[in-house]
């Protein structure tokens, strides 16, 4: 196990040092790195004293260097729009974000697994096909479209819930501002977070009903009835433990995709997250701020894949003996 | 003293529901068993052996249902059994052991939640009172430090080894009954000599009853008592091992003795039967050997032969014997 | 000709025909593909000729509603072009791309995939690595940040004049392992089997090797997840046209239209975000339903990695 650990902590390391190298290059190639101080309107003797003064003459491999380790204290350069250090921005911008994705995997875990295990248990059950049917359509929809057809209904059309933004905050010890605490924080959760998991849910009802089949059909599961164990043991403990497996790899990958689709979702429903932050970013050509962001959101999935990959060494003994060797 | 069987199955039909009407999977199979005995259940594959023996607890895989027939197992009839109460019979009062031991213990949960839990589903005892009962059927089954195999996964074992832990769980709610199937198929040749020789003495010593299911009938008459083969849904012939084994009265039971090497002298040719069994759809009228068998008369073709008494305390379905 | 003939009796065809749900997403599809690609033809109107918009037409409603004008059927979007005429386009553009992206994936795709599981060793896992490591930053992210750093290279207005290719490029390398590691899975599995031990004993290169005689067995989950892709690549330039980082206004994929038409939801003109919304659905549905059906019908074993 702690072979594997060290293993895996590796990997994770050398990710994030592409991803570092990455946003560097498009840091050189792309961005000015005297606008970010200067301006624009400074003279040509002015700026090659400054590029000299600031290192920006230096070969590619020291100057990365230097990036890294300003990177390693927090300091990923400042934004262009904000005058403020880019960190610092996507640090005020993240919880919006954060609490949208933990909503939605609430949602999303909340009902794919008895929706799942259900439709692999009755496969032939209208309300099984009625769910299938609906995650097939679901995964044709974009997920920008559920928002927009969701905001047309429930805003526009009823006039039940807000379309935009994240409604009353409540700032909590670090400066967290958390819409979960007051019931038009929570309103203005609803339509984002549904439009959200609109994409994720069909998605993981097949996987899991597809693996729970699979499953079910085994000897062990056959087995585990002629023991005599009472039904619910046999679905959740022998059968639903093996489809879980595969079940938290795919849902390390897709957490990587939802924040992807966090921009999306919050373009639309004016957000205040990453994902707006970075949308607004791209449109006023902020470099430091996009290769910040890239870093953030980099080190953030290789985080989660690295501690997915860790529970899944958790759960699959298989994995936990072939560390120990 | 109790002259009543320990199980006793009458007329057991099993069907397949298919798209373009039913297969007839068992047909009309009838046997006794009484407490402490062993029965063997041979045949090739395809037979129907093991869905009979998955069919008396019930078991059968969809789209498998039991059509008809009665099943009596200490004094309660199975087929009207609910589904609760037959949990309550699965692995307390009978137990089966797999064929594959590699594919029938679950990959992860270890050796101790899968004997424990089987404990619990059947008597309100506490976990440690379980755990101890586990411990002293590992050290029956001669599994060395059972404490610390209780943590491990199945994947640690090697087949055989987990052989025995599934034997091991076999016993662990002291069963009337086992029902084996093909329990050594999946072993190593060298391992299956050990397992059935454990298999046996924990029959006798426990005074389990022992249904065997097997191809192979080496195997069975090393230990079953009375040998029943199976032909396509049927059976052939049922009687005492001796009988059975020694003086065959089935022209398809008499061609199985002569397909075995050890009966063949050296250097001489197996005797197969020719052609091979047939599959469910085409199973021929009358006699189901009828195809295949040299002896073969116009009567084979049109009647089913009926199960009837041919040689001491031997039964067997076939016209031509008297 | 007897080719056709056997095609038409051959057990694909006639499971096909028997299943009305393929064949409606198909039929459904193939219309869809006809008009989009016939649209010059069949369009009432040129959404790309400036000259014949007036934007005093803009905002129509469609033609069962009040105050529709009987030349446009569909209604208006907010420049005042023909929403029918623009959604033609739209279409177009958007399956053309969509193709072009799965194209390029599937060049890369399989050729990584198969020179990996051929030669196995460092250089495979190597690549696996990579392509894992992509896929864990999911193919849409990956997609948006190649989009805002083409975008800031290229400065907008050229990025926008170079969108169909540069859409391509970007969802084309996005999804490539995914191409990969359904390929690198079959190869391996089809490297074991004696035909290919055989190739190697008589003394074929690699090279023949790899594409004369692997290649043909893992054509079927290739085919099977290309259907996917289209529909994913479709999806995936729509989004990216949402979020303004492909097709411009002037030259509308259905995803551009439908970004255009959500600034004016609010004002009730539903039916510029509406239409070319429903399009899409239907267009990748129709798809997935059609994919669906094929991988049931194919029924490879899609190799877990």
């Amino acid at each position: 196990m702690f072979a594997f650990f060290i293993r895996r902590v590796t990997q994770a390391v050398f990710v994030m040092l592409v991803i570092s190298l990455i946003g560097f290059t498009i840091k050189q190639s792309v961005g000015d790195p005297l606008r970010e101080i200067t301006g624009i309107s400074v003279s040509a003797a002015e700026r090659d004293a400054l590029r000299e003064k600031l290192g920006l003459n230096d070969p590619f491999l020291l100057q990365w260097g230097r990036f890294l380790a300003r990177a390693l204290q927090g300091d990923l350069g400042n934004s262009f729009y904000f005058k403020r250090p880019a960190l610092q921005v996507i640090l005020g911008k993240a919880p919006a974000t954060l609490e949208l994705v933990f909503s939605t995997s609430l949602l999303v875990v909340l009902l794919s697994i008895p929706i799942g295990i259900y439709a692999a248990v009755r496969p032939r059950a209208w309300l099984a096909r009625f769910f299938m049917g609906v995650s097939i359509v679901g995964v044709s929809i974009p997920v920008f479209l559920t928002a927009i057809l969701l905001i047309y209904v429930f805003s526009v059309g009823l006039g039940w819930l807000p379309s935009f933004g994240r409604g009353e905050l409540v700032t909590l010890f670090g400066g967290w501002q958390s819409g979960y605490f007051t019931s038009d924080g929570l309103k203005h959760l609803i339509l984002p977070s549904i439009a959200l998991s609109s994409i994720m849910l069909p998605l993981f009802i097949r996987l899991i009903r597809a693996e729970m089949k699979e499953v079910l059909e085994t000897d062990y599961i056959k087995y585990a009835r002629a023991k005599g164990l009472k039904p619910g043991r046999v679905l959740l403990v022998h059968g639903f433990k093996n489809t879980l497996l595969p079940v938290i790899t795919v849902g390390g990958v897709q957490l990587g995709t939802l924040i992807a689709f966090t921009i999306l979702t919050e373009t639309v429903f004016q957000w205040q997250g990453m994902g707006a932050m970075f949308i607004e970013a791209v449109d006023r050509a902020d470099t430091s701020l996009i290769v910040a962001y890239l870093v953030f959101v980099g080190a953030l999935f290789v985080t989660v894949n690295t501690v997915v990959d860790l529970v899944y060494g958790l759960v699959n003994p298989m994995i936990r003996i072939a560390g120990r060797r | 003293m109790d002259r009543q069987p320990l199980l006793s199955v009458r007329d057991l039909e099993i069907r397949f529901r298919m798209r373009h009407g039913d297969l007839t999977a068992v047909n009309r199979v009838s046997f006794d068993l009484a407490r402490g005995d062993r029965l063997g259940i041979v045949g090739e594959s395809g037979a129907g052996k093991s869905v009979t023996g998955f069919g008396i607890l019930n078991l059968v895989s969809k789209p498998g249902y039991i059509a008809g027939g009665r099943l009596l197992f200490e004094g309660r009839e199975l087929t009207a059994l609910p589904e609760e109460d037959l949990r309550q019979i699965r692995g307390n009062r009978i137990s089966m052991i797999f064929q594959d031991p590699m594919m029938t213990l679950n990959p992860v949960l270890t050796i101790g939640t899968q004997m424990v839990e089987t404990i619990l589903a059947h008597r309100a005892i506490s976990r440690a009172e379980a755990t101890a009962i586990a411990l002293d059927r590992i050290r029956k089954v001669a599994i060395p430090s059972p404490q610390k195999r209780l943590q491990q996964y199945p994947h640690e074992f090697s087949g055989g080894m987990r052989q025995r832990i599934v034997i091991a769980i076999a016993l662990l709610n002291s069963p009337a009954l086992i029902i084996a199937d093909e329990p050594t198929t999946a072993l190593d040749v060298t391992i299956q000599a050990d397992i059935l020789e454990l298999l046996l003495g924990l029959c006798q010593s426990e005074k389990m009853g022992l249904i065997l299911i097997t191809h192979d009938l080496a195997v069975v008459s090393q230990v079953a008592e009375r040998i029943a083969v199976m032909y396509a849904g049927t059976i052939v012939e049922i009687g005492p091992t001796a009988q059975v084994a020694g003086n065959p009265q089935h022209p398809y039971t008499r061609g199985l003795l002569g397909a075995l090497p050890q009966r063949v002298p050296r250097g001489g040719r197996l005797n197969q039967i020719p052609g091979m069994m047939p599959t469910l759809t085409r199973v021929p009228e009358g006699c189901p050997f009828s195809n295949r068998c040299t002896l073969c008369e116009e009567v084979c073709r049109r009647r089913v032969p009926p199960l009837e008494p041919k040689a001491a305390g031997c039964l067997a379905a076939c016209h031509l014997l008297d | 000709m007897q080719g056709w003939r056997g095609f038409r009796k051959s057990y694909f065809v006639y499971s096909f025909l028997r299943d009305p749900m393929a064949m409606g997403s198909f039929l459904c599809l193939a219309i869809l593909v006809m008009v989009s690609f016939g649209a010059p033809l069949i369009a009432p109107h040129d959404p790309y000729d400036s000259s014949t918009i007036d934007i005093m037409d803009s905002e129509m409603p469609p033609l069962w509603l009040d105050q529709s004008d009987a030349r446009f059927l569909l209604g208006t979007d907010s420049q005042g072009r023909d929403m029918l005429s623009t959604m033609l386009y739209g279409m177009r553009v958007s399956i053309l791309i969509g193709l072009g992206a799965v194209a390029l994936q599937a060049f890369m795709g399989i050729f990584v995939g198969l020179v990996a599981g051929y030669r196995g060793g460092r250089f495979d896992a190597f690549l696996m690595r990579l392509a894992d490591v992509q896929l864990s930053f999911s193919t849409y992210m990956v997609a948006i940040f190649f989009g805002a750093l083409f975008q800031a290279a290229f400065g907008m207005g050229r990025y926008e004049q170079l969108a169909v290719p540069l859409l391509v490029i970007i969802i084309g390398f996005a999804e490539w392992p995914q191409y990969a590691r359904t390929v690198r899975a079959s190869v391996l599995a089809e490297k074991k089997k004696e035909y290919v031990e055989a190739a190697r004993v008589i003394g074929l290169s690699p090279g023949r090797i790899m594409w004369r005689h692997i290649l043909p067995n893992t054509l079927t989950p290739v085919l099977v997840i290309s259907t996917v892709q289209v529909a994913n690549a479709i999806m995936s330039e729509a989004a990216l046209s949402f979020i303004g980082l492909g097709m411009p206004v002037t030259r509308p994929s259905l995803g551009s239209l439908i970004k255009a038409g959500f600034d004016y939801i609010f004002s009730g003109s539903w039916w510029i975000t509406l239409f070319p919304g429903v399009a899409l659905v239907v267009l990748i549905l129709s798809i997935n339903l059609l994919g669906d059906w094929l991988r049931d019908f194919l029924n490879p074993k899609l190799y877990k990695a």
